[in-house]
Parts: structure tokens; C-alpha cells; sequence
């Protein structure tokens, strides 16, 4: 093959060395592949089985039929919205704070957002069921400054599920609405102060479309967390919070029906997916609007 | 206190005005840093309820985790499993983040997004989908199986750090190298990864403690002699507040912040 145009070898050389390097990624393609893609698709497949083995869609049917599903996708969402909201009113005024200090004190500060993503969760968890439990710092506390007689039920129930799910997911919050305040030019608020607006109109119609964007980031990466989370609801919530992903834990661990978990599974793939791509088609529309809104 | 009258901004805002702003700040941070700086001291405590500020000293339970073979078992278990999976998801996750980086394949983000779906799909539906193919496959409670699915886990995050670092490298360096005679492998070896090192550290430190922090994957995979410390901590959790737990806690607190600390003080030195 030596009398080929030496243009047409050179670009067959160009072509396998880029395969080559492709190949690079193929390693750790093929472990997702196998470790996940596969059995996820496995678990596709199960939930369409009925138990005698045929196709049938008896699992969804009865996940629509039963009322006990509905309401643990109700619970799901009621505690994944009830947590966000928490999170935006503990974690909006503490970004604003964190982002009007000077770099090196919101560096410092920022510490404290830091600690609980590199504490292990279940650390925390445990922390907190120490902390709110009858006999636990809160309750005594509480009680000896006169707050309350009776100890509360802290934990084991909604509440503590909120307190422990809202210390988890606050960071995840706080993070990209900090990084996005700290980009707004605080020139605009004063050009807004000196065209007449008062503290709270140049806030309302200045600073907060501005952060926007990261305060969306935030929410969405908080709510979907949220949707699949199971660790802390299963230990604070004590078997009364049911949320989605503790009721497909409990149909493999106790009654070994793949096919009822993989189904539910299945429907919190589907909304995760839904949610994000809804997300992105909003967020693009949304930049779309304050570039035209800009300029 | 003349400076609460005083403007907090150029415009209008006084820090009075503002008060509440700053208390609130304060109360979530504190509320964010307690859990943490709480189970340190508790850890220490005499007595089985844990009290704060404990009213004697002892380190009791320190020694009912040291003295316990299954505590020990496990936590050998999670640190193996952690090196096995920092050992084998950082090459893999680096050789991946190199060749989607010089490819440029038109598909390029496509596969991407794929290697970055562990991060995305409920990690309950992971958890599941594993335990069954591993039924299949003969691998539950195995450390293979189990360094396999944390590795998986793991690619991405390494993947998300190395990539940052090769945007920010200048790639004709290593065609400046290979111009005078390297491969490409050695020049890779020689020229990119000296200069990517911190990161690939960092990424090897970040898939270490994704394995050892799991909770769920290890919860359907592990078992036996192969159960992860998480996995024991949750199963005993769900049971009684055992103050063992506490103490295990602290040190795990405290590996994490060594490690973490080591890698910035690396990445400063470099």
C-alpha cells in the first residue's frame, strides 16, 4: 500500500488516532454500562412483568388503583416541597449576608456551609437524633429556660424528617445563590437608589431577577435530591414519614417484589427526568427573556 | 452603637434596618455547624444518655469500638473498599476525562452527559438495579462487587474534577513534547499529568470518601464479613442511639478533615 496519496494516509492516520484516543473513555463507559445502565433497564423490564411472568402493566395499575401509593407520592412531595421552602427562607437571607461581606470574611464564613457536605450524612443524621430526641439537648434546653413544659416529639415524626433533610440539603442551596449574588455589579443598585427607588423596590427589581438564576439552580437541585432521598427521612422520620424511595427499600427488603419496586422506580426516574428537562427548557426560555429584557 | 445608624450600603439600608439580616444569618450558620461540633464533646461523655455539656470525661466509648470485632471488620472493610475504589476510578475517570478532552468528537457532550448519569438517577434505583444484577452475577456481598458499584459512583465526580483542570491547561505543551520525539503517552506522562496532579489527587481523595460515606449501594450490596462501616451505623441507627456511634463519628470527622486539609495544603505547595 505504498503508492497511496500520502494526503489520504495522513487523514487515515488523523482518523485512527482520534479513534484511539475515543478509546480512552471506553474503560469507564463500559463499568457505568454495566454497573448501572444495565440493570436499570433491567429493572424497566421487571416492572413490566407480571408476577406469572408475562407483560402486563399490573404494577402501575396498582400503583394508580391503590390509594396507599398516592399518598406516598403525596407525602414525597408534600416533605420535598415543605423542605425546599424551608430552604429558600433559612438560605436566601444567609447567601444575601454571605455575598455583602468582604471576600475574606464570606470566605471564613463560608466554612460553615462547607462543614455539613464534608461531615459523612450519616454523622449528622445521628447528631440530630441525638439532639432532638425526649430526653435529648433540645428538649432539656428548652425546658429549663421555661419554653416549653412537656418534652416534644422532635424526631420519629415530619419534623424531624424537616429539620435533618433541611440541614442536608441547605448547602446545596445556599452554594450557587451565593456565587451568583456575589456576581451581581452593585453598581446597578446604586444607579437604582440614585434614579429614585427605595431599598426594597431596587431589591425587588433589581438584585432579585439578577439572582435569579442561581436561586432556580439551587431549588431544582434541592427539590429532585429531595424526590429520591432516603437515609434521613428512613432514620428521623421512624417508619411514619413513607416517602417514595423508603416504600421501594421496603418492597425488596420485606416482601421481595421487584416488580412493585421497580415500577415506582421507574416513575421517580421518569419525574427526576421530567423535572430536569422542564428545568432546562425553562431556564433557557428565562435567559432568553432577561437577554432581551438587557438589551 | 453609632454604627448602627450608619449606612450599610451605598444606598439607603442602615445596619439597624438591617438587624434582623444579620441575626438570621448568624442562627443558620450556627444551626448548619452544631450537629458536627456537637458529637465531638458527646463522644467523650461517661454516661450511656448523651449529655451536653457532659458532666464526666471518659472514653468508654472509644474503647467499646476499639474492643468490638464487628466495628473493626466493618471499618476495615469501608477503608479497603475505599482505596480499591480511589485506586481503580481515578485512571479510569482520568484516561476518560483526557480523551473526551482532545478527541473532539462530535458527540462529545453526548457521552458526557452519559458518563455523568450516576449522578443523576436516584440513588435508591441504583442501589436496587445493582443488588439484582449482583443476585444474577453471584456478587452480592462481595468486595469486588462492592469496589465495582462505588467506582461507578465515584467516575463522575473525579471526572468533573480533572476536566476542570485540563480546560485550564495549555495542550500545546504536550504537542511541543511529542514534536520532539515523545509519544503521546509519554508526553501525557511527562508534560500533562505533572501539571494536573493536584487535581487528579483531589479527585482520588473525593472517590475515596464516596465509597467510605456511602450509605445506600452498601446497604443492598454489602453484608457479612464484607458489611461497610455505613452500612452498620444505619442498621444500628434504625435499631437504638448507641453512643459507640459517637465516638466512630468524631473519627470519622476527623480522617475527612485530615485528608481534605492535606489535599489544599498539596494544592498550595504545588
Amino acid at each position: 500500500m505504498t503508492d497511496l496519496p500520502n494526503a489520504f494516509a495522513l487523514q487515515r492516520n488523523a482518523l485512527w488516532e482520534r479513534l484511539g484516543l475515543a478509546s480512552l473513555i471506553m474503560p469507564a463507559l463500559l463499568l457505568i454500562i454495566i454497573t448501572m445502565l444495565v440493570p436499570v433497564c433491567w429493572l424497566f423490564y421487571l416492572s413490566v412483568l407480571s408476577d406469572a411472568g408475562n407483560f402486563s402493566l399490573e404494577h402501575y395499575q396498582r400503583m394508580w388503583e391503590q390509594p396507599s401509593y398516592g399518598r406516598t407520592f403525596v407525602n414525597t412531595f408534600k416533605v420535598s416541597l415543605l423542605t425546599t421552602g424551608i430552604c429558600i427562607l433559612l438560605g436566601y437571607p444567609l447567601a444575601y449576608f454571605l455575598s455583602e461581606l468582604p471576600q475574606r470574611v464570606a470566605n471564613l464564613c463560608m466554612v460553615a456551609v462547607l462543614l455539613p457536605l464534608w461531615t459523612s450524612l450519616l454523622v449528622r443524621t445521628y447528631a440530630w437524633l441525638v439532639l432532638l430526641q425526649r430526653k435529648g439537648l433540645i428538649n432539656n434546653w428548652g425546658i429549663e429556660l421555661g419554653m416549653w413544659d412537656e418534652p416534644l416529639a422532635l424526631v420519629h415524626n415530619l419534623t424531624g424528617t424537616l429539620i435533618g433533610m433541611v440541614h442536608v440539603m441547605l448547602p446545596f442551596l445556599v452554594l450557587p445563590l451565593y456565587s451568583a449574588m456575589r456576581a451581581i455589579d452593585r453598581n446597578y443598585l446604586r444607579a437604582a437608589a440614585n434614579l429614585g427607588a427605595g431599598p426594597l423596590r431596587s431589591f425587588w427589581l433589581v438584585f432579585f431577577p439578577l439572582a435569579l438564576p442561581g436561586l432556580s439552580a439551587g431549588v431544582l437541585i434541592v427539590f429532585i435530591l429531595c424526590l429520591g432521598f432516603y437515609v434521613t427521612p428512613a432514620v428521623l422520620g421512624g417508619g411514619k414519614v413513607i416517602m417514595v424511595s423508603s416504600r421501594i427499600a421496603n418492597d425488596i427488603e420485606i416482601f421481595f417484589n421487584w416488580g412493585a419496586a421497580s415500577a415506582l422506580g421507574v416513575v421517580l426516574l421518569l419525574l427526576t427526568a421530567l423535572l430536569i428537562f422542564g428545568a432546562m427548557r425553562l431556564t433557557r426560555v428565562g435567559s432568553v427573556l432577561s437577554d432581551r429584557a438587557a438589551s | 452603637m453609632s454604627w448602627l445608624q450608619n449606612p450599610a450600603t451605598e444606598t439607603q439600608i442602615t445596619h439597624r434596618a438591617r438587624l434582623w439580616l444579620y441575626a438570621t444569618s448568624v442562627l443558620v450558620m450556627v444551626f448548619l455547624v452544631i450537629p458536627t461540633l456537637l458529637v465531638i464533646p458527646m463522644s467523650f461523655s461517661a454516661s450511656q444518655y448523651l449529655e451536653f455539656p457532659p458532666r464526666e470525661w471518659s472514653l468508654r466509648w472509644y474503647a467499646s469500638y476499639f474492643s468490638s470485632t464487628s466495628w473493626m471488620d466493618a471499618t476495615a472493610t469501608s477503608l479497603k473498599a475505599g482505596l480499591l475504589t480511589a485506586l481503580l476510578s481515578t485512571p479510569l475517570a482520568t484516561m476518560a476525562a483526557y480523551g473526551l478532552h482532545v478527541s473532539r468528537l462530535r458527540h462529545a457532550n453526548l457521552l458526557l452527559m452519559l458518563l455523568l448519569t450516576p449522578m443523576v438517577v436516584p440513588v435508591i434505583l441504583i442501589g436496587i438495579g445493582v443488588f439484582y444484577a449482583y443476585v444474577k452475577l453471584k456478587l452480592v456481598n462481595s468486595m469486588l462487587g462492592l469496589v465495582l458499584a462505588h467506582s461507578m459512583l465515584a467516575i463522575p465526580v473525579v471526572m468533573l474534577v480533572v476536566s476542570s483542570a485540563l480546560k485550564t491547561f495549555d495542550m500545546d505543551q504536550e504537542l511541543v513534547a511529542r514534536s520532539l520525539g515523545a509519544s503521546r503517552l509519554k508526553a501525557f506522562w511527562l508534560v500533562t499529568l505533572p501539571q494536573i496532579k493536584f487535581s487528579v489527587v483531589t479527585g482520588a481523595v473525593l472517590a475515596f470518601l464516596t465509597s467510605f460515606d456511602e450509605i445506600i449501594v452498601s446497604l443492598f450490596v454489602s453484608g457479612g464479613p464484607n458489611s461497610t462501616l455505613t452500612r452498620n451505623m444505619f442498621n444500628a441507627l434504625r435499631d437504638q442511639v448507641d453512643p459507640t456511634i459517637a465516638a466512630i463519628s468524631t473519627l470519622i470527622v476527623l480522617v475527612t478533615t485530615i485528608l481534605l486539609v492535606i489535599t489544599q495544603y498539596v494544592g498550595r505547595s504545588k
